[in-house]
């Protein structure tokens, strides 16, 4: 007799189209994954500048990305799917992400317990160790995640 | 006068708002998550525009400057369903140099958030 297959997560497929909805109306999509991260790449866009003055995207666009690759990292982490949703996110926005420039985002689970993920993250526009933003953040799973 | 990212979530003020610092956000496909609710980034990302609206509001009274984001905080209490989404930004204080910013998030009760966020912006006077 057989067992069948685990179930294994797999990001790139997941996020073809950016994953649908938001992520597909920001231009989000699959940049690279490892065991407990996943990277995403944001692309500039005219339509998510934030300060027209500058041609600076928003904030927002970046929390999204860290959002999203942060709650996959989980996953992958676990090497399986729960459901859950995030408790918080913090972002600390280091300077802005260059006009013109695509904006990766990296997020990585760092435990997870029986019910809450911790994760943190880093975004950056082309070098890794020059960062626009830091990220940590909890995610819950309300049916537990083991 | 809203950044083409307001634009990109489709927010507008409210008109109801005698103070025009209350943000609407339509429930539409761009800014959906899990199937039937919003992604925590569009919650996010309209509380910092309500955020920035009320912060350039009080600003502006105060001699005008632009403005820095330096972070966000992000609490999601619920999810967001199928219906408009308000948001409006209360500036705790205006400091010469740094302005603490608070915003929610609500559907049908204000006093029932789905999110909340604290912000901290640099502001360089003008």
């Amino acid at each position: 007799m057989t067992t069948p297959p685990a179930f294994v997560f797999d990001p790139e497929r997941f996020l073809k189209n950016g994953a649908g909805g938001h992520g597909r109306h920001l231009g989000l999509a699959y940049h690279a994954h490892g065991p407990n991260w996943l990277e995403m790449a944001l692309p500039y866009d005219t339509r998510l500048i934030g300060d027209p003055d500058s041609g600076v995207i928003a904030s927002g666009p970046i929390l999204s990305m860290m959002d999203m690759a942060a709650s996959m990292s989980v996953w992958l982490k676990l090497d399986n799917f729960r459901p859950h949703a995030t408790l918080d996110l913090r972002v600390d926005y280091l300077r802005p992400a260059t006009p013109g420039q695509t904006v990766f985002g990296r997020g990585e689970c760092y435990r997870i317990t029986r019910s809450i993920a911790f994760v943190r993250g880093q975004a950056h526009d082309g070098d890794p160790g020059d960062p626009l933003a830091h990220v940590a953040g909890t995610f819950m799973a309300p049916e537990g995640y083991f | 006068m809203l950044p083409p990212y307001a634009e990109t979530l489709g927010l507008y003020a409210d008109p109801e708002d005698a103070e025009n610092c209350r943000l609407i956000m339509p429930f539409e496909d761009g800014v959906l998550g899990r199937p039937g609710f919003l992604h925590g980034g569009a919650i996010s990302g309209l509380m910092e525009m309500a955020a920035i609206v009320a912060l350039r509001h009080a600003l502006a009274d105060d001699g005008g400057g632009r403005i820095k984001p330096i972070n966000v905080t992000v609490d999601f209490m619920r999810g967001g369903r199928d219906k408009l989404t308000y948001s409006r930004g209360i500036v705790t204080r205006l400091g010469n140099r740094v302005a603490n910013v608070e915003a929610t998030a609500w559907q049908d009760d204000p006093a029932k958030p789905i999110a909340a966020a604290r912000m901290n912006y640099l502001v360089v006077r003008s």
